[in-house]
């Protein structure tokens, strides 16, 4: 796991590839948000044409963020980088805790 | 995804009956129902597993608004129903606040794509202030239904 790129003083941004076969549906929209809610930093997530607060239900339910969809997460604040290495591993690791599309062959959650 | 794609424009509710969340989503489903978007004898099916869903985590989002949906076998693509409830309804919201607007959303088991995108559309124009107060000033199906045509030509609202 590489460290994610330091733009300036307390601005962490890196890029996460969604790998669960439901994508960002509603339960994973919440356990980001609510991640990124016990950090003081602010956080935007971009799909490439969307901007989505990342602390909002509502606004990250707008990114549509499919299977092997690109987000570049931009945390600005204190604990920015504690915070994108949490959301890292919630997107990438734990993949929201769901199957990938191997995994599910076909049937989603 | 334009709303035209997905939302059944039978199935709008001006004024729900039901005063409560499993009476409500009931309702919706039964209006598609009627509409035939769910096929033969599933409403009741989808409805219960809607409320099943529900019960696990609340899609009350804040801002008056409930998302109920579940992924269900009997559709070949996403559908919709629309109700609103002028006193509101307890959807056990995150805000803790009341519900006045319902959308009963159900997505195919296969396709995980077209989910995500009638979600999108669903909060692209939900998430306006202007756009929820327009809803809310709706009187009948048929205005709703023209809202939801205009957000289709007007994505800034």
């Amino acid at each position: 796991m590489q460290a994610g790129e330091k733009v300036g003083k307390g601005i962490c941004e890196i890029e996460v590839t969604v790998r669960n076969a439901a994508g960002l549906h509603m339960r994973p929209a919440m356990q980001f948000v609510d991640i990124a809610n016990q950090y003081q930093s602010s956080v935007s997530v971009n799909n490439g044409q969307t901007t989505a607060d990342g602390k909002s239900i509502m606004q990250m339910s707008m990114l549509a963020a499919t299977c092997g969809m690109k987000l570049k997460i931009k945390a600005q604040g204190p604990d920015a980088e504690a915070m994108t290495e949490k959301l890292r591993e919630l997107v990438e690791v734990k993949k929201f805790g769901e199957p990938t599309p191997e995994e599910s062959k076909g049937q989603v959650p | 995804m334009k709303f035209a794609d997905f939302v059944s424009f039978d199935a709008i509710i001006a004024e729900l009956e039901s005063k409560d969340r499993d009476g409500v989503i009931t309702e919706l489903a039964n209006a598609l129902d009627k509409a035939g978007k769910l096929g033969k004898g599933n409403a009741d099916k989808i409805a219960r597993a809607v409320i099943k869903r529900e019960n696990e985590a609340s899609t009350g989002m804040g801002k008056g608004i409930a998302v109920p949906h579940v992924k269900h076998k009997a559709v070949k693509d996403v559908v919709a129903a629309f109700g609103q409830s002028g006193k509101g309804v307890d959807f056990a919201a995150l805000d803790k606040q009341p519900v006045y607007t319902v959308i009963l959303l159900i997505s195919p088991a296969d396709n995980p794509d077209r989910h995500l995108q009638a979600m999108e559309k669903i909060f692209r124009h939900l998430q306006q202030e202007k756009f929820r107060k327009f809803l809310r000033q709706s009187q009948t199906a048929a205005q709703i239904e023209d809202l939801l045509k205009e957000a289709d030509v007007n994505p800034s609202l």
